[in-house]
């Protein structure tokens, strides 16, 4: 009994076990829901969804199944608007391929092959290396692979380099009421924790007390401490836009868990590299903008640096003045990077794009050794590393 | 004893909710309630126990709550204390044992209702140490050796701010209801069932004031139920027209005794900013 409908969610992406499906067999049995449709609905979310961003999937699963609509996905599917250029399957090539494979030609040739391959073409196209479509290493289309490639119907930039975006680009705030998966990230900046005992009094030091207590003569005199608290003072930095699109869901996690671990956290976004300022909220970050230099005053040299970037962009952003591609920059982000470096001896760049592409990105390099070579990938193991190079 | 849920005279429960507090109670499972703030979470617990007829236990969590509390303390200081002074009684351990909000639920001679009162407030282990006692309704008393067992399963409400993430193997065992901002006919009813003698037309338009307020962009902490309520409570008392409410009227910009429904100097700084524009761009 409904055991389709049970798998059907976990297809759906609601997180669904054993123990809660026969829980509402169980309440079923207990004739909790009368033969009505909206009782047996109220019923089972409550009893199989435990949290509210789930609501919507379980909703669509519900509706999709309890109306006999046998092909769930095509329709979840259907709503995607570009319809052929699906991502059904991204082409996974290895570093090396992806560093062999070299741009074809100029822009205009770009451009003027594409009109033509868009005339001749008419069908749906996956993979291969010439029809625009989906995951393949033709210059046209999206998800695939092609530093030179114009991107076609895809709403997040899935490698560097693209020559032209044609998406809008959004950039999103990173939203920390996300929760998701943050458990683990939360145990390992545990060890990030450093007490110390401020406040009021309220632990009974019993060393102390034995202690005083024999000095006393044998009459007890009780000795209290102050509750341990977490100390540690941490400054976020957090690239946000462009490149980092791929990254935002790690990113947020990280972030999510860092607010509720850190009592002490203040958070700044950046724009692919520091430079003279810096902003807290994404929607208002044209008129809001903070000074570095003041970032730098109000923050002593006790705080801890953790800088979170893909560092992926041209080299030219980081060593030149006026490289940033955003504004007219005074000075090179480099200097910036030094300087931040010596405000905050204790730092690390948390980079999330996986390890084996940095040696291919050169701006990754040099950004590695602008920070002491401190550097380390967005995973519990990198994480693990990168506390204990905070240390 | 009626044990059936169907919202009170005081609170009005949609059907969704009554659903979720049914199914717990008649299955003995916890119920795991989250929502903004003020939209009557520890409320409901409340205003179960009172429809029910069952007492109440209330436990409210805080950041240095641990698990244990919630069973018993052993109170080894007093002990410390009573042995210096000769106290006869330090003979027996279980004068010391302090029993907590738990244990008392465990012992009420009629099924009780227990309210954990915003869980994510305590360290992120909590709710681990909870499960065996959830699920099984029994403890180990390890100074006395005895295990305490629940008389009556009782009927847990627990609530969350979502402040934490709870873990999985905690959500499992427990009905989860998410308490929506309620729409605007089920907001009539919730103040209807509060002030039932409130000028419909007054009604209307403070409802109105407040909805838009809720839709004013990057406020730090939107006005909920409990501070409309609060609100209309105040413009009652003070006896203010309904004509004043009406934002259009560009001397009366800002709704009359907002305090009561902005907490945040930012916010209202912010509101006072928007409607200045608005009256600009309005000329």
């Amino acid at each position: 009994m409904l055991i389709r409908f049970f798998f059907l969610l976990r297809e759906g992406g609601v997180p669904v076990s054993i123990t809660e499906f026969l829980t509402l067999l169980e309440a079923l049995q207990a004739r909790l829901a009368n033969g009505s449709a909206e009782d047996f609905y109220y019923l089972a979310r409550s009893c199989l969804v435990k949290d509210e961003r789930h609501f919507d999937r379980f909703d669509r699963v519900f509706a999709a199944h309890f109306q006999g609509v046998e092909a769930l996905f095509d329709s979840l599917m259907a709503q995607i608007p570009e319809e052929w250029l699906q991502r059904m399957g991204e082409r996974t090539l290895s570093a090396e391929e992806k560093a062999r494979i070299e741009a074809l030609g100029g822009w205009d040739k770009l451009l003027e092959t594409l009109r033509q391959r868009l005339e001749e073409q008419k069908e749906r196209h996956q993979g291969g290396n010439k029809w625009i479509g989906t995951g393949g290493t033709s210059p046209f289309g999206a998800y695939g692979y092609n530093p030179e490639g114009i991107r076609i119907g895809q709403n997040e930039s899935r490698q560097r380099r693209a020559v032209k975006v044609w998406d809008r680009r959004e950039f999103q705030n990173l939203a920390d009421n996300v929760e998701l998966g943050t458990r683990n990230i939360k145990m390992a900046l545990r060890k990030l924790r450093k007490f110390a005992r401020e406040g009021a009094a309220e632990h009974l030091d019993l060393d102390d007390t034995i202690a005083s207590t024999a000095r006393n003569a044998g009459l007890l005199d009780l000795k209290f401490v102050p509750e341990r608290h977490n100390a540690i003072k941490i400054l976020l930095f957090l690239d946000v836009g462009g490149s980092m699109d791929d990254h935002v869901r790690v990113c947020e996690e990280l972030f999510s868990a860092a607010r509720s671990e850190f009592k002490h956290l203040e958070y700044f976004y950046f724009h692919n590299f520091v430079y003279e300022s810096l902003w807290k909220d994404n929607r208002r970050r044209h008129l809001e903008k903070i000074p570095t230099l003041e970032v730098m005053r109000t923050y002593g040299h006790d705080y801890k640096l953790i800088v979170v970037g893909d560092a992926s962009m041209s080299p030219y952003e980081i060593t030149q003045p006026g490289g940033s591609i955003e504004h007219w920059n005074e000075e090179a982000g480099a200097v910036w990077m030094q300087r931040l470096t010596r405000t905050w001896p204790h730092h690390v760049w948390l980079n999330p794009e996986s390890q084996q592409r940095w040696e291919y990105t050169q701006s990754v390099q040099i950004t590695r050794q602008l920070v002491e070579d401190r550097m380390f990938p967005l995973t519990l193991s990198g994480l693990d590393r990168a506390i204990k190079a905070l240390h | 004893m009626s044990s059936r849920f169907a919202g009170t005279d005081r609170y009005v429960a949609t059907e969704d909710l009554m659903m979720a507090v049914n199914a717990s109670v008649t299955l003995g499972r916890p119920l795991l309630v989250k929502g903004e703030p003020g939209t009557g979470k520890t409320q409901l617990a409340e205003e179960v126990a009172r429809s029910l007829n069952r007492p109440l236990y209330r436990w409210h969590i805080k950041s240095t709550t641990k698990a244990q509390q919630g069973l018993y303390e052993y109170d080894a200081v007093s002990r410390l204390r009573d042995s210096q002074l000769g106290e006869s009684k330090v003979h027996d351990i279980g004068n010391y044992i302090v029993k907590g909000r738990m244990w008392e639920a465990f012992e009420s001679e009629v099924q009780p209702v227990l309210l954990v009162d915003e869980i994510d407030k305590a360290d992120i282990e909590f709710p681990n140490d909870l499960l065996l006692e959830i699920d099984r309704m029994e403890f180990y008393v390890y100074e006395t050796r005895q295990w305490v067992k629940a008389r009556h399963r009782p009927i847990i409400i627990i609530t969350s701010n979502n402040e934490k993430e709870l873990p999985d193997a905690f959500l499992r065992r427990c009905f989860f209801h998410y308490i929506r901002f309620p729409d605007a006919a089920t907001m009539e009813q919730i103040v209807a069932v509060h002030y039932p003698d409130l000028k419909k037309e007054l009604l209307h338009e403070a409802l109105a004031a407040f909805f838009q307020l809720r839709e004013t962009p990057g406020l730090k902490k939107k006005p909920s139920t409990s501070e409309l309520l609060d609100w209309i409570k105040l413009l009652l008392a003070e006896d203010i027209p309904a004509e004043a409410l009406r934002s259009d009227d560009p001397k009366q910009a800002i709704p009359p005794l907002y305090g009561a429904l902005l907490k945040n100097e930012q916010d209202v700084h912010l509101l006072e900013q928007l409607l200045f524009l608005h009256r600009r761009q309005g000329r």
